[in-house]
């Protein structure tokens, strides 16, 4: 055999570690050793483990990105709508017998308004106009003859008086106005589907719930084979004199190894696919004029997702662990 | 240093042992004998604290077993060396690496570790295969491997289940030397075999076990 390579040392010749520690720091350092060697023997099992470590690896890595990603088109989408929200503007669609220069004399007076910050005014041949080129019905409107369209008011509230209430407040009162048609708080929709989204929050918790205790179930699972294919090597250790906590520790690194490696590689799944969402959403961003781009999935959700991970692993880890001295130890 | 009183262990319908008395001394090695079934193993494995008497007073190395709370059995399965007929050892660890196990859960620093595993595995003349994993080591070897990881604790008692069970005489002799060597140096030692030639030439204290009960029990050998 290879034995004779690496010849035993000369016993009593002390260590570089233990001449420069004070001598209360040694204890402590070998815990911290015996640690790290639970840990990265650990983590060597598990890359050195094939088919069942990989299996629960894919398992826990979808469990996490599922939701990952679910919370970040939420997230992205309540700010999109926050954006829009915020906007605070409204249109003023005047009664069609108002000539545009009444429509001009309102706007001055609907300026001086506590909460309005801008008034535009689109005269009627402006809208036309403005209609005839987005529209590609210009021949249709030809054979109507008559210009159908009123002067309007494009409104934008004072950023104080942006959110939603007080916009939609204002409408109503710019609604009252003789001279107006109808005043529209044209995002409405906007709050409401803002609503929506707190609902599909609740469901992204719900689903990360869910989707946790199956992780915790599977890495109790994998565990439980792991145990009982290393069942001999527990009685023995227990028997040698081995305490509960010695031998539960690289089960419950492993644990953590997997919640981790799992829980990051969740997050890159999720951040992948954010990404090839980003491209087409960036597009139709930039048909409504809108540099609107997907975001998130950085440190914050790396951090939560590499922590919550281990935890979850840990978790798991301990549940399965927590009969294993049964194996070799009596009441 | 290993003290039974009346201690009966009763497995679901019989009693493996019953009603057992006997003293060992500090530095005291004894045999144990019987006929497969006698009780010899069950015996050991209360020593051991590997299970728990039904009934009856057992103190092992100043411990009263009884009262021992679970937490603390690994405590003393550390003053206490067992030996397996069958090694025990683990199948994908190096001799070394199982000679240091009992060190590695003490939490012996890795320094202390190799030096003490390696003064072992030397004590039983297998230092040269220290990285040899135990299916490329013969079974005397394998044997010395598992009394190296018995004694690299310098255990105050030593127990054996069969030691020599698995060998030919040749080695059974010589792990029956390496006993007697352990002994001298103080260490208290009960070795279960129902080879009795061994036992007669070796002229030790022996217990008999028969259906559970100490049918015999020569006492201490005269000069």
């Amino acid at each position: 055999m290879n034995a004779p390579r690496r010849r035993p040392e000369p016993p009593t010749r002390p260590t570089r570690q233990t001449l420069h520690l004070p001598r209360l720091l040694v204890p402590l350092q070998t815990w911290l050793l015996r640690h790290a060697q639970a840990a990265l023997g650990a983590l060597g099992r598990f890359l050195s483990a094939p088919l069942a470590a990989v299996t629960s690896l894919m398992v826990v890595a979808v469990a996490a990105a599922l939701p990952a990603l679910l919370y970040l088109l939420v997230e992205n989408a309540q700010r999109l709508l926050a954006s829009w929200e915020g906007t605070g503007s409204l249109t003023v669609f005047l009664k069609t017998e108002i000539s545009d220069d009444a429509a001009r004399k309102l706007a001055k007076q609907v300026e001086k308004h506590a909460d309005v910050a801008a008034v535009q005014v689109v005269g009627r041949k402006e809208g036309l106009a403005e209609f005839r080129r987005l529209s590609g019905f210009g021949a249709a409107l030809d054979a109507l003859g008559d210009n159908p369209f009123p002067a309007v008011l494009v409104v934008r509230a004072k950023p104080s008086a942006a959110d939603a209430g007080r916009t939609a407040a204002l409408a109503e009162e710019l609604g009252k106005l003789p001279e107006a048609e109808i005043a529209q708080f044209d995002l409405d929709w906007v709050a409401r589907l803002l609503g929506f989204t707190a609902l599909a929050e609740r469901a992204v918790w719900i689903l990360t719930t869910l989707l946790a205790a199956g992780v915790l179930f599977v890495i109790g699972n994998t565990l439980r084979l792991e145990i009982r294919a290393r069942r001999e090597e527990i009685e023995i250790t227990a028997l040698v004199g081995g305490t509960a906590g010695f031998i539960r520790r690289p089960f419950l690194y492993w644990g953590a190894w997997l919640g981790l490696l799992g829980g990051l590689l969740g997050w890159l799944l999720a951040v992948a696919s954010l990404a090839f969402l980003d491209g087409p959403a960036s597009h139709l961003a930039s048909l409504y004029g809108s540099g609107f781009a997907l975001t998130g999935g950085g440190f914050g959700l790396f951090a939560a997702m590499a922590g919550g991970g281990a935890l979850l692993g840990l978790a798991g880890a301990w549940l399965a662990v927590l009969r294993l001295l049964e194996v070799a130890q009596p009441d | 240093m290993i003290h039974f009183e009346d201690v009966t262990k009763r497995y679901e319908r019989q009693d493996a042992l019953a009603g057992v008395s006997f003293h060992l001394a500090p530095g005291e090695m004894a045999f144990l004998t019987g006929h497969s079934g006698a009780g010899k193993s069950t015996l050991l494995r209360l020593v051991g604290l590997v299970e728990r008497p039904t009934r009856g007073t057992l103190r092992v190395a100043g411990r009263d077993l009884a009262k021992l709370k679970r937490r603390d059995i690994p405590y003393h399965r550390r003053d206490v060396g067992m030996i397996f007929q069958d090694f025990r050892l683990l199948q994908d660890r190096t001799a070394f690496d199982n000679v240091a196990l009992p060190l590695m859960v003490s939490g012996v620093s890795p320094t202390e570790i190799g030096r003490r595993a390696r003064a072992a595995l030397d004590k039983v003349g297998l230092l040269r295969k220290e990285r040899s994993l135990p299916r490329a080591l013969s079974g005397g070897e394998q044997q010395r491997v598992g009394i190296a990881r018995a004694i690299v604790t310098k255990p105050p008692v030593i127990v054996a289940d069969e030691p020599t069970g698995n060998l030919d005489p040749d080695l059974s002799w010589e792990i029956m030397d390496l006993f007697g060597q352990l002994n001298r140096v103080g260490v208290t030692l009960l070795i279960a075999t129902h080879d009795w030639e061994l036992v007669r030439r070796m002229h030790y204290r022996t217990l008999s076990l028969k259906h559970g009960k100490l049918a015999d029990d020569t006492g201490r050998p005269g000069p």
